[in-house]
């Protein structure tokens, strides 16, 4: 083995001893457990890999997998599921007229049930001027143009909310967005950002995710990092955590300058990392610890 | 946070008599007044301490909570449903306020 | 929450780090209980406590508990900065001693229940629930 710098032999040792304090006693990441909501919607955890997007993964596996039976069970139950809560908040906010156009997101879309089907599924998504986005970018594009109203913080209440409510009209649909074409460069862009190695501790996010799937990081298990499941509802937060949260958490973990939210690179990797989970199903808004 | 919206689930039916199970859930941070905010001062406690359930004016459970209880309150338990009636639910918070819903309920 | 430096005391020192603050909070715990039945001597067992053996977060632990014949519960937890967890009183329309809640746990530690009887006796039972430290940012 290769001469560790300081930070990183510390780090391994960490999660070493952690692994060995508890991880015989937690159970291993289930990947026969089928996840059905309220005992209806049947949602896909697992979806084949492909030789284009991930070649180095034998199949894909959404993150639902990797938790304990309790917290699995927890997205298994809507009223159980704390992230209804910014769901129904989004659901009202989808209601309530808001700017100087008086109006609110129903008056143009309508019932978001038929308007918003299959939107999350999709996102992020190049728009008309050829610019990739992520669903924040089309909310707040929506609200500041057409509405005169303010725009909302990408990880702020409000958005989140919005977020959430918007997902849940995508659940159980599959992961499907557009990787060729206008959106070939993003995705590239994306896949570059995927492989490279950030921080004090020299970590991309194939490090983890890819190349130890499944293993320990101090008492947790390692998943695949797919984002089928966001929003989702952080156990640790008690709230709802957004997709470019998240990654500046991992990135924040490998001891870098994070990007930040809603920055070009984050919709990049969004839909690149969006990509690696091609057909599995949206959880609309998933519970995670 | 947003406004404080009470979630409650009742199964759909039961017979006169019948114990049913009852869930509650309400959004609240449950502000412990452990923590510290970036500028290290303590962040006060303001956590919702009493929920009761009633069903007709009879007490279902009365709760006193304490500041580990989770945030957004979680809440499950049984009670008996010897008629039709009215559940009346109540929390209680720190600063004063209480939050109340009904949800009226049916046997057979 | 736990810091990386914590990570590090625990990963250096687990034995030594473990031993001290369950005798410092045993003291309040005891209080606690004593304030609660008066001191009145407590029977082992008849009740029942479901939380799961590991949690993967502290901050939302999921525990259920059941007495037959109980007309309160309280549930204490012994490694927290505070014992008291919740009193479940069961009134005239409660159609079970149970109790479904999520609770905070700062750290491995020991959650207790006290029934108390309709006779005003007390049942006790405890479990161990393990708080794991989470992977990333936990």
């Amino acid at each position: 083995m290769q001469h560790l710098k300081p930070a990183r032999s510390l780090a391994l040792a960490s999660a070493c001893v952690a692994a060995l304090w508890s991880g015989a006693a937690l159970a291993d990441p289930d990947l026969t457990a089928d996840l059905v909501i309220d005992g209806e919607l049947h949602i896909v955890t697992r979806a084949p890999s492909d030789d284009i997007i991930t070649p180095n993964l034998p199949e894909r596996y959404s993150g639902w997998l990797f938790r304990s039976e309790d917290t699995r069970a927890m997205e298994m139950d809507d009223f159980e599921n704390p992230a209804m809560i910014a769901v129904e908040a989004g659901a009202d906010l989808w209601t309530t007229v808001d700017g100087t156009a008086g109006q609110s997101c129903q008056d143009c879309h309508g019932d978001a049930e038929e308007s918003m089907r299959g939107v999350r599924a999709m996102m992020p998504h190049v728009n008309e001027d050829g610019v990739l986005w992520s669903m924040e970018n089309y909310v707040n594009n929506c609200r500041t143009e057409r509405m005169g109203a303010e725009a909302w913080r990408w990880s702020g209440d409000e958005m989140t909310s919005m977020t959430s409510f918007l997902s849940l009209q995508s659940r159980g649909m599959p992961v499907a967005v557009q990787i060729d074409g206008p959106a070939a460069p993003y995705w590239e862009q994306g896949r570059e950002m995927y492989y490279t190695r950030y921080g004090q501790l020299e970590l991309s996010c194939a490090n983890c995710h890819e190349d130890s799937t499944g293993q320990m990081i101090r008492a947790d298990h390692l998943s695949q990092g797919q984002i089928s499941g966001f929003p989702t509802y952080r156990l640790k937060n008690a709230g709802i955590v957004s997709i470019h949260n998240r990654f500046r958490g991992c990135i924040r973990d490998t001891r870098a300058e994070t990007f930040a939210e809603g920055s070009d690179e984050f919709r990049a990797l969004e839909l690149y990392v969006a990509s690696r989970g091609m057909g599995l199903g949206i959880e609309g808004v998933s519970v995670r610890p | 946070m947003t406004d404080v919206r009470p979630r409650i689930r009742l199964p759909r039916s039961a017979s006169a008599g019948d114990s049913i199970t009852v869930k509650t859930l309400i959004n609240h941070d449950m502000e412990t007044g452990q923590r510290r905010n970036s500028a290290g001062e303590t962040i006060p406690r303001e956590i919702i301490h009493r929920f009761t359930c009633e069903f007709n004016g009879v007490m279902v459970i009365d709760v006193a909570m304490e500041p580990a209880i989770s945030a957004n309150p979680y809440m499950e338990f049984e009670a008996v449903v010897p008629e039709s009636g009215e559940f009346v639910f109540t929390w209680y918070d720190d600063n004063g306020e209480v939050y109340t819903a009904t949800e009226a309920f049916e046997v057979s | 929450m736990l810091t990386r430096r914590d990570t590090f005391a625990i990963g250096l020192g687990a034995s030594a780090v473990a031993l001290l603050p369950a005798t410092a909070f045993a003291d309040a715990v005891e209080d606690w209980i004593t304030a609660y039945t008066g001191g009145a001597a407590m029977e082992e067992g008849g009740v029942t406590i479901t939380a799961p053996e590991i949690a993967e977060n502290g901050n939302t632990v999921p525990v259920s508990v059941s007495a037959e014949g109980a007309t309160e519960i309280v549930l204490v937890a012994t490694g927290n900065p505070t014992p008291g967890l919740g009193k479940f009183t069961f009134g005239p329309g409660s159609g079970a001693p149970m109790i479904a809640t999520r609770i905070r746990l700062g750290r491995t530690q020991d959650v207790v229940a006290i029934a108390k009887m309709a006779d005003g006796t007390f049942k006790t039972t405890r479990v161990e629930v393990k708080v794991t430290i989470g992977g990333c940012g936990g």
